[in-house]
């Protein structure tokens, strides 16, 4: 199917052009959402969205799934409920980095650690965009933002060592600018049975770039382009190579845990038979 | 016409006018997209690929 008939399939019809600032990266990060959704051959009925608060969680208005666009920082519990109650249902979870890892961080272990099988795109475009420029936990050090003037003073989490650590199972990264990569490691983390994190590092030319003088869309898409480097030349990097640069491809795979719906579906049958 | 504008979805972003290898593409005056050399087009895709507005189009 062409893209185009893509676009006209899965986003609600008379919602384009979408509020989205020009040259922002979340209009591709979606594009990839429903380009995998058409490669895994589900049914729009099959699918869930759901979103917190942001730019990046307009996503889900745009959309045409069953979607829930749900509180600043609690996309991961509604997901959790959605999925608990209907498990058949592929969650997908559109959060942003604010969302995500500052508000909503809590959640974000919790869920991991659980290892459910939601999939959860993260759009990381280093800062609050919709509420005018406020630095967020993926703000990377020394970057300048509303709230740092003078340049950010935080070390930024490394989301995908992050949710790593905390138990996801299948953890990926991606940029806007290698968009058909993020396409598959959508696909990838929705086939995937547990917890799975994409991180889609996106470009806010409006509050992030200007703020750090990075230039327009057109140098911060070739900016991930310079600095996003596959895993497997990754790996070969000395430290001093890898200054500056970021991992993309599939980082972390672990198929050893059992997902929580099966073991919750196991605790079930067990209370009923009776046993302790 | 291998590729296909939809003007009022466009934002003037010039993605697609800088990852275009062949030159195809321009933002104009009123900073929309336009094809100022069509006939040099491969149809790779990445303009249609790269834009977060889905108004350009490669149709094969």
């Amino acid at each position: 199917m062409s893209t185009e008939a893509l676009i006209d399939k899965y986003f609600r019809p008379g919602r384009l052009p979408h509020i989205w600032c020009p040259g922002c990266g979340n209009g591709i990060v979606t594009g990839c959402i429903v380009k995998a959704v058409e490669q895994t051959g589900l049914t729009r009925d099959e699918v869930a969205v759901v979103s917190g608060i942001g730019c990046s969680s307009r996503a889900s208005g745009y959309l045409d799934f069953n979607t829930v666009h749900s509180a600043h920082g609690r996309a991961l519990p509604v997901a959790t409920g959605v999925k608990m109650g209907n498990p058949k249902l592929n969650v997908i979870v559109v959060t942003g980095d604010g969302d995500c890892t500052a508000i909503g961080g809590n959640h974000l272990i919790h869920a991991a650690r659980r290892n459910l099988d939601l999939t959860v795109v993260l759009f990381n475009n280093s800062i609050y965009g919709m509420t005018g420029g406020q630095y967020s936990p993926l703000t990377p050090f020394g970057s300048k933002a509303t709230t740092a003037p003078y340049a950010t003073i935080e070390h930024d989490f490394d989301v995908v060592e992050l949710a790593k650590a905390a138990g996801a199972t299948f953890v990926a990264r991606g940029t806007t600018f290698h968009a058909q990569l993020l396409t598959d490691l959508i696909v990838k983390g929705m086939q995937h049975k547990g917890f799975s994190l994409i991180e889609a590092v996106s470009a806010c030319p409006t509050s992030f770039g200007r703020q750090n003088k990075m230039g327009g869309p057109v140098e911060m898409i070739l900016w991930q382009r310079d600095h996003g480097v596959m895993k497997a030349a990754w790996d070969k990097m000395t430290d001093e190579q890898r200054q500056g640069k970021f991992p993309i491809g599939v980082l972390h795979e672990d198929n050893s845990k059992v997902e929580y719906t099966v073991a919750y579906d196991y605790l079930i049958k067990k209370a009923q038979e009776g046993k302790k | 016409m291998a590729l296909k504008i939809i003007t009022k979805r466009c934002k003037g972003c010039g993605i697609c006018a800088a990852l275009c290898p062949k030159k195809v593409l321009a933002v104009n005056e009123v900073e929309k997209v336009e094809a100022v050399n069509e006939k040099e087009c491969i149809k790779c895709g990445q303009c249609e690929q790269h834009c977060p507005d889905y108004a350009i189009f490669v149709e094969k």
